[in-house]
């Protein structure tokens, strides 16, 4: 599904951000992105979501290369990614519902379909009684939650999440996961990128560990307790 | 349209639409972010009333002196007949040389109207109106001379053309002298003309002042909505998506503007309209002043909202082509 082909990324500076980094997630896959802080691992997400390019090698998303999207079909591709980031991105001036039907408003959806659509995605994170609440009236999770509820809310198929847990306690950590985990279940192919090694050990997942930009580990988690 | 994954439906592909509804779809959701911007506008007025005032100030200069100008040369017309010739005719010539004349000159194209005046009747006037009655009839022979009133046609009234026409008609054989009165109207032509190459120039500058107030009031809202414009990118808006409600609030500028110009005109009438009356009726005249009509105004809101669009464009590709979500 998503397939890295030795990508390297060299910023503007001269400061290398990736260092022929190769892998591939297969459909379906749930995978978590680790390393220190530095590593690459936002890096390697914007090169997903062509927030960035490659200065080498080649990504693949479904087969199709990375490389010959032009800037006019960025937004296309993007409606495929849901992007969970750890700042939310909502807008704060728009209710929860408002937040959430953007990208379907977007998309040209049918007012009626909107609203079906965005209350089964409420629904999922049990947020259906606050739908008509502005951002700063929710907790930190809750707004976590909405910004997973936008990135869900036109199924895509890929999954993208920047330390969703980064600002939450480790209760409220496991429960987006669970949500994370649920998508995955539905089909969605997830990657979620974090250096909260804690939640990593106590789930059963894929790992790709990077270290000043290079691949260094990519194995599947073997079971300890949850 | 989904272009990695073929089979997954997207918000247009799902539903099986006709071409008909499509359209219908389509021009529903430009009427909603149409009126979205201008619920935009409602919800953050101050700076939009600034720029709305702006422009309605900068639209109702060139406008005005439009309307001016529009006045001047309707009061022009009126006095066109005031550029009447008139023809001294040679005393010696003989009656029947001058009917000649007279018929002649009825005859020509360039002529409207002739009106003989014959040396009798001319002192008879004469003594009349001047009350040198008593001293008229102490001379032996009528001291005056036939005289033809010439009214130019149409075309041939304008300074120029008149003198043209003067000049033509003096070279007659049995005229003595001609006399265009055009001094004065030679003065008016000359001011209207200057106010009207200055209300050219003026407008052509108010025009530019307005697309780049626009452009400045849009490029100022776009860097205010640059976290909203760039989670919009994030979630896969195209820019002509994320134009559209700039471009809309653009021509809801240039909208009210023009409206404001015209109703700042219509006010500066009604306010002068009392005072135009008095001078007017002073003059025996029943002179009002004209303001803009109904095509007129048209012509001023479509400029106007057309400056506004324009204005906007002009600065909404570049930015928001600038602005790239970071994270």
């Amino acid at each position: 599904m998503i397939k890295f082909e030795q990508v390297s990324k060299t910023y503007a500076g001269g400061q290398t951000a990736l260092r022929k980094v190769s892998f591939h997630l297969q459909a379906g896959e749930m995978a978590f992105l680790t390393g220190h802080s530095g590593a690459g691992k936002s890096t390697l997400l914007k090169l997903i979501s062509i927030m960035e390019r490659p200065s080498a090698g080649e990504i693949l998303i479904n087969g199709h290369a990375l490389s010959r999207i032009g800037s006019r079909q960025v937004p296309y591709v993007r409606r495929d990614i849901g992007m969970i980031f750890q700042n939310h991105r909502l807008l704060k001036e728009q209710t929860v519902f408002d937040n959430i039907a953007l990208p379907l408003v977007i998309e040209g959806y049918s007012g009626r379909e909107v609203h079906n659509r965005v209350m089964a995605a409420l629904e999922k994170v049990s947020l259906t009684s606050k739908q008509r609440y502005l951002p700063h009236m929710l907790s930190g999770g809750e707004q976590q939650r909405v910004g997973i509820a936008r990135a869900i809310v036109n199924s895509p198929p890929i999954l993208l999440a920047d330390e969703p847990t980064g600002n939450l306690d480790p209760e409220l950590s496991v429960d987006i996961l669970r949500l994370f985990e649920d998508f995955n279940r539905a089909g969605a192919c997830v990657l979620i990128a974090t250096h909260d090694l804690g939640l990593i050990a106590r789930l059963r997942y894929r790992t790709l560990t990077l270290k000043n930009g290079e691949m260094k580990q990519d194995f599947m988690q073997t079971g300890q307790s949850s | 349209m989904s272009l990695l994954f073929k089979r997954r439906s997207s918000g247009a592909t799902e539903r099986k639409l006709t071409i008909w509804q499509k359209i219908t779809a389509f021009f529903l959701a430009h009427v909603r972010q149409w009126l979205a911007s201008l619920g935009g506008i409602w919800r953050d007025p101050i700076p939009s009333l600034l720029t709305v005032a702006v422009l309605g100030v900068s639209l109702t200069l060139p406008a005005t002196l439009y309307v001016i100008v529009k006045n001047t040369q309707s009061v022009e017309d009126s006095f066109q007949n005031a550029a009447q010739i008139s023809l001294f005719l040679k005393q010696q010539s003989s009656q029947q040389e001058t009917a000649e004349f007279v018929r002649r000159l009825q005859q020509n194209h360039k002529i409207e109207a002739v009106q003989f005046i014959s040396a009798s009747a001319g002192l008879a006037e004469f003594s009349q109106s001047s009350g040198f009655n008593q001293a008229l009839s102490l001379l032996d022979e009528n001291p005056l001379p036939d005289v033809v009133l010439v009214i130019p046609a149409a075309d041939y009234r304008t300074a120029s053309a008149a003198q043209t026409l003067l000049e033509e008609l003096e070279s007659a054989a049995n005229v003595d002298a001609g006399k265009l009165d055009i001094t004065w109207l030679k003065r008016l032509n000359a001011i209207v003309s200057l106010v009207q190459s200055a209300m050219s120039a003026l407008t052509l500058l108010l025009c530019l002042s307005v697309l780049l107030i626009v452009g400045n009031t849009i490029r100022l809202s776009i860097v205010n909505r640059r976290e909203e414009i760039e989670v919009q990118k994030l979630v896969g808006a195209t820019n002509a998506y994320i134009h559209r409600p700039f471009l809309y609030t653009g021509l809801w500028y240039g909208f009210f503007g023009g409206l404001i110009a015209w109703l700042s005109i219509e006010v500066i009438r009604w306010n002068l309209s009392g005072a135009i009356s008095e001078i007017a009726s002073l003059y025996q005249s029943d002179y009002i002043l004209i303001g803009l009509s109904a095509n007129e105004m048209l012509f001023l809101l479509g400029i106007s909202m057309g400056l506004g669009l324009a204005g906007s464009y002009l600065v909404v590709r570049g930015q928001i082509k600038q602005i790239e979500p970071e994270s």
